[in-house]
């Protein structure tokens, strides 16, 4: 028996407020996401994308359709910590060092402290932070601050991750190894992804499918499959790379114009 | 590291000590310079009185502590009078503040968890610091006249601990409204996404977030436990406490006119002791005091 996808959604529409300031956020979203798939949602500021991780992650609750996770309702893989999440900022907790930050959604799994720190230093050292285990967040830089969120996001093995623009703070050096990084944690994992970002090179870079969204209201407009052979360094500079993104662009190009942030 | 610590520490300290010093010389040319009368312009006097009944030399008010506290008697001095009354008006004071805090604490809890509750609550929350002090002290006092809680009996004492503790909750409540609340959202829907009841996100997040917006909420809540203590033990006519000494000496002013400001230093100690304590708690949860992520 295969595992079930990891994501599933069926006639997704969201709209926040009622009577006539209703906005409409989103609309007819069907979208599939198997086991172990890396998938990006990239689209203009305003396309709802963030809002459909926020559904799937059951933040929200759509106005129509239906989600499943791990063939699972929504809020049911919620409470089951079935995903991992990181968020543009890290969010980290100042007051706990490196390691307590990773070991927090096992602490409130009700995992005993040993365990939790065994699996902690397994993760932080998957993200190439087992020295710093006993820092605090202040005391590390923003790449490294994403790294713990990365590994506290994964401390569930979660069969899914859910990522809202995690790099987008970065600057390009650090972004790039960042997603090198992701690639080989995926691979380790074999977690499903769904990636928010604004950026281009970095959707094709690291996903399988590309899911390009356009606003008002917010709704699916391509999905282009990024076939790419390896995803290495290399990849950054070679043709099929810039062919993806070409036609990536043109997705977006194709249903949007540039428009005011919301 | 530590030795920077302990060099501003001392160098905090040094400044303490030279405020102090320049206030004295502040009082002693101010009695040097403006004669005995004041300064007048025309006949509204413009610069108080600077005579040895409204200004005691810093000297005789020092002496004062040493003296017999009933002239040629063979009772205590005037400084373990007001040793006495400190402990015993500190002890009021410290039980009010323990009222208020967790008071303070649970409204503030209560206004986090229910919105309907803050919109409801806050307004009067703010309106009960409006209604003066002195007003109230006389209230408390007759409500509880022969009120018995329990098999215990309602002692005088109670009455000033009670309006002590309504003085201390108002900045803990406030404080730790803002403290509870403080967690961006990054941190909330984390911990949403973890499925964290809202016990376990208290504990985990809010709580240690508010400590940086408690301890000064505390210090204030200290400092209020004190006024309201002495306030309420002059007003009720307590016996034993500072607020009662005060009294009592300013009645044997027209005699002795330093003996007006032993107990007013006296509260001052006791005031700086509460904020002190409060202070230790402060070293002690050091490591909650939130610094900025470099993110």
């Amino acid at each position: 028996m295969s595992a079930p996808a990891a994501v599933t959604l069926e006639a997704i529409g969201k709209r926040f407020g009622d009577g006539p300031g209703a906005v409409q956020a989103l609309t007819g979203i069907d979208l599939t996401v198997g086991a172990g798939e890396f998938v990006s949602l990239i689209g203009p500021s305003g396309c709802g994308k963030s809002t459909l991780l926020r559904i799937v992650a059951n933040l929200i609750e759509p106005t129509e359709g239906s989600v499943q996770v791990n063939g699972k309702p929504a809020r049911r893989a919620r409470l089951d910590q079935d995903y991992g999440i990181a968020f543009q900022q890290a969010g980290l907790l100042e007051w706990r060092t490196v390691q307590g930050n990773v070991e927090l959604p096992l602490a409130l799994h009700g995992l005993d402290r040993g365990a939790r720190r065994a699996q902690a230093l397994e993760l932080l050292d998957l993200v190439g932070l087992a020295d710093f285990a006993g820092h605090r967040p202040s005391q590390l830089s923003g790449g490294m601050q994403q790294r713990v969120a990365i590994a506290r996001a994964l401390a569930r093995r979660p069969a899914l991750l859910l990522m809202d623009e995690p790099f987008g703070a970065l600057d390009e050096m650090t972004r790039e190894r960042m997603q090198s990084e992701l690639i080989r944690i995926c691979a380790e994992t074999g977690a499903a992804v769904v990636f928010v970002t604004h950026s281009i090179p970095e959707a094709v870079f690291l996903s399988q499918r590309v899911v390009v969204m356009s606003p008002r209201p917010g709704r699916i407009t391509h999905v282009v499959d990024i076939p790419l052979t390896a995803r290495d360094e290399d990849t950054r500079e070679a043709e099929e790379f810039f062919g993806a993104i070409t036609e990536v662009r043109e997705a977006l190009r194709g249903r949007t114009k540039v428009e005011d942030e919301p | 590291m530590t030795k920077r610590i302990r060099a501003t520490q001392v160098r905090r300290g040094a400044m303490l000590l030279i405020a102090l010093v320049v206030l004295a010389g502040c009082w002693e040319l101010y009695k040097l310079v403006i004669p005995d009368d004041g300064v007048k312009l025309g006949s509204s006097l413009i610069l108080p009185r600077s005579d040895d009944a409204s200004m005691p030399h810093l000297s005789e008010i020092f002496k004062v502590f040493g003296q017999q506290e009933v002239a040629g008697g063979s009772g205590g001095t005037v400084l373990s009078s007001v040793i006495n009354a400190l402990w015993y008006s500190l002890r009021l004071a410290a039980a009010g503040f323990a009222v208020g805090v967790a008071i303070g604490f649970l409204l503030a809890l209560a206004m986090q968890r229910l919105r309907i509750v803050e919109r409801a609550l806050l307004p009067y929350v703010v309106l009960s610091q409006t209604i003066p002090l002195i007003a109230l002290a006389p209230l408390v006092y007759g409500w509880s006249g022969n009120l018995s809680l329990f098999g215990l009996e309602w002692k005088p004492w109670m009455s000033v601990s009670v309006i002590a503790a309504y003085l201390a909750f108002f900045p803990v409540a406030i404080g730790a409204l803002r403290g509870l609340a403080s967690p961006p959202p990054v941190q909330t829907e984390l911990l949403a996404c973890y499925a964290a009841s809202w016990w376990q996100t208290l504990l985990h997040l809010r709580l240690p977030a508010s400590i940086p917006y408690l301890i000064p909420a505390l210090k204030l809540a200290a400092a209020a436990a004190v006024v309201g203590t002495i306030v309420a033990e002059i007003s009720i006519g307590l016996q034993g406490g500072i607020g009662r000494l005060i009294i009592t000496y300013a009645q044997q002013a027209t005699g002795d006119p330093a003996r007006v400001y032993a107990p007013i230093i006296g509260a001052a100690v006791m005031g700086l002791v509460a904020v002190g304590l409060i202070s230790l708690l402060d070293v002690a949860l050091r490591r909650y005091h939130t610094q900025e992520a470099t993110v």
